[in-house]
This record gives structure tokens, sequence and C-alpha cells, in this order.
């Protein structure tokens, strides 16, 4: 049920076609996991914040840095040093102080993955690294959760939607790990705009409104300001959710 | 031939294989998924299957920074 403060907090949202009441309610019922609470996870959270999701997950076990505030925009200066988690919590919760925050302080293994996502509605992969990024998606794929994958490099960006059994899953895209690592540069904005359509991904799938990117890819160049959504496929051969899917657990790297 | 890569028309010499038309545009085949006319091949096969007129390919990078 929302609240006299609700209805004014969400006035703006709630007369839109496909939100309402109803849906500003389903809204406050939905939990939602940020894994990474830096250039990603620092918009995806601030929106979904002020959104009205009810619970919001934080699963982060770094600590602020002066390199990150070109981007991750849920920390300041007075925060270096700090864990992210706590530092996210707290402008979250000054924006939205009825949002309910759960602070993850943990790097997230297989150990701890299973416990951590279980009671979210939503996944949120913000990370910044390939090898959790697999364990996340191997992971909510056997766990049946959906994940809203975004990945940022550079002014380029990455976005899909995945819902275990109805659309391709990661490694529909990328079978395996990169051969190569490599670590180019990244600017605030290019984060910005991905981090934001996490989020906006996440509140069309909890609502079921408009179309989420179900089996498209949503390619984000940022220098020569595009925007491309392709196709992209369940793969017959995914080791994963394809038809002879050799990996049967979360895989370890 | 005219293939479409990433979105844009291109002129592509015949007897262009997918792995050949990564050299030509200087990409590192170990940093990209190909897509290509909507299926992905894998990537041990991209040395034997050639680009033909009316392609449609997609090239799209790793990227995995958050």
């Amino acid at each position: 049920m929302l609240s006299e403060s609700d209805l004014s907090r969400y006035e703006r949202q709630i007369m839109l076609d496909g939100i309402g009441i109803k849906g500003q309610e389903k809204l406050k019922s939905s939990k939602v996991l940020v894994a990474g609470v830096g250039g990603l996870g620092s918009p995806a959270a601030y929106y979904l914040t002020a959104a009205g999701i009810g619970t919001i997950g934080l699963a982060d076990f770094d600590e602020v840095s002066l390199s990150n505030l070109n981007r991750q925009i849920l920390h300041a200066t007075n925060d270096i040093g700090r864990f992210k988690i706590d530092s996210a919590a707290e402008k979250l919760s000054s924006l939205n102080p009825d949002v309910q925050i759960n602070k993850h302080c943990i790097k997230l293994t297989h150990e701890n993955i299973a416990d951590t996502v279980k009671n979210y509605d939503v996944i949120i992969d913000a990370v910044d690294n390939f090898e959790t990024r697999f364990l996340i998606n191997d992971s909510c794929y056997f766990l049946q959760k959906p994940v809203i994958e975004g990945a940022v490099c550079g002014f380029e960006g990455l976005l899909m939607t995945i819902v275990p059994g109805k659309t391709p899953c990661y490694r529909c895209l990328y079978p395996d790990l990169p051969k190569e690592k490599s670590f180019k540069g990244i600017i605030g904005t290019t984060a910005g705009v991905i981090g934001s359509l996490q989020a906006f991904e996440a509140v069309k799938l909890l609502l079921g409104i408009g179309g989420p990117l179900f089996g498209r890819l949503l390619i984000f160049d940022g220098l020569n300001s595009s925007f491309r959504v392709i196709d992209w496929s369940k793969k017959r051969s995914c080791p994963l959710c394809g038809e002879n899917a050799t990996i049967k657990n979360p895989a370890k790297y | 031939m005219i293939v479409k890569i990433n979105g844009k028309e291109e002129n592509i010499e015949k007897g262009t294989t997918l792995l050949s038309l990564l050299d030509l545009k200087r990409v590192n085949p170990n940093s990209v998924v190909i897509e290509h006319n909507y299926e992905i091949p894998e990537r041990e096969k991209w040395e034997e299957i050639l680009v033909n007129d009316g392609d449609n390919i997609e090239i799209v990078k790793f990227m995995g920074g958050g």
C-alpha cells in the first residue's frame, strides 16, 4: 500500500501509462540486487532508489579511491577510504529513506553467490571483471534469476536483459573468458548511460511493460552518438543453455 | 561485394573470410565475437567461413568494465 508520502514522491511516474498506483506498489514490493557499486552501479542504484524499488541490495567489497571519482557518482571526495557499500547506502538513503538498503560487503564467490542472489527478483550486473560476470550469469541461470547485463569501456557500452529459459544467456554472447585482457579508460558519461539503462530495464521487467532487451543487444557508441540495437539469438551450441550444454555448475576461474 | 558490417554497407573483396575481415579492419580476433547472418559461428570456424554479397555481420567487442 502506498502512503501519502509515496503518492507525493512518485506522483510524476504514477501518472504514466504503464505504471499507475498498481505499478508503483509492484515496485515497492520488488527487490533488486546491484552487484558492483562503481561506475555502472552508481547510476543504476540511484535511479532504482528514486523510482521506489522497495529493497535494494548492494554487493561490493571495495573501498572508494580518488581515481573512482571521475565516474562513480554515488561516492564523494570525503568518502575516500570508506567501503563503497557504506558510502552508497548513505547517499541512497538520503535520496529516499523509505528504500530498504541491504549491504553485502563481500567479494562474490562460488560459496556465497547463491545465498546472496536468492532473495532478489532481479540482479543488475555492474561488476568490473569477466570472472565475476561469468559467476553471476552462470549462477543466475541455474537459480532462474533475471540479470540485467551491462558493460562499458572507453566511450562504448553494451546492454542486454537475460531471463533464464526465455532469452539467450550471457554465454550465447561470450562463450568463455576472453583470451586477452585489456584495460582501457572510461569516462563517467559512458557508465552513466548504461547504468541508467540497466535501472530502466529492471523497472520494465518488474512491471512487465514496454520492450526490454530480450534476445537483443544494445550497442552504445558515445563518441559517435549512436545507439544500435541488434538481434542476438540463443546459440544452439551455447555451453550453458544450448542443446548439449557442458556447464552444469557455475564455472570456476 | 556489398556487405553490411555493424550496420554500415561496405565494399568487400570476394574470397574474404570472417577471420581475414578482422585482419582487414585491424581487429584482434581475441577481442571480439561475431554474428554472421544472425548466426553465431564458433571462433574456430572464422577462418573457413566466406563472406558473401548481401551478408550481415556484427563484430561485438568483449566488454567487461563496470
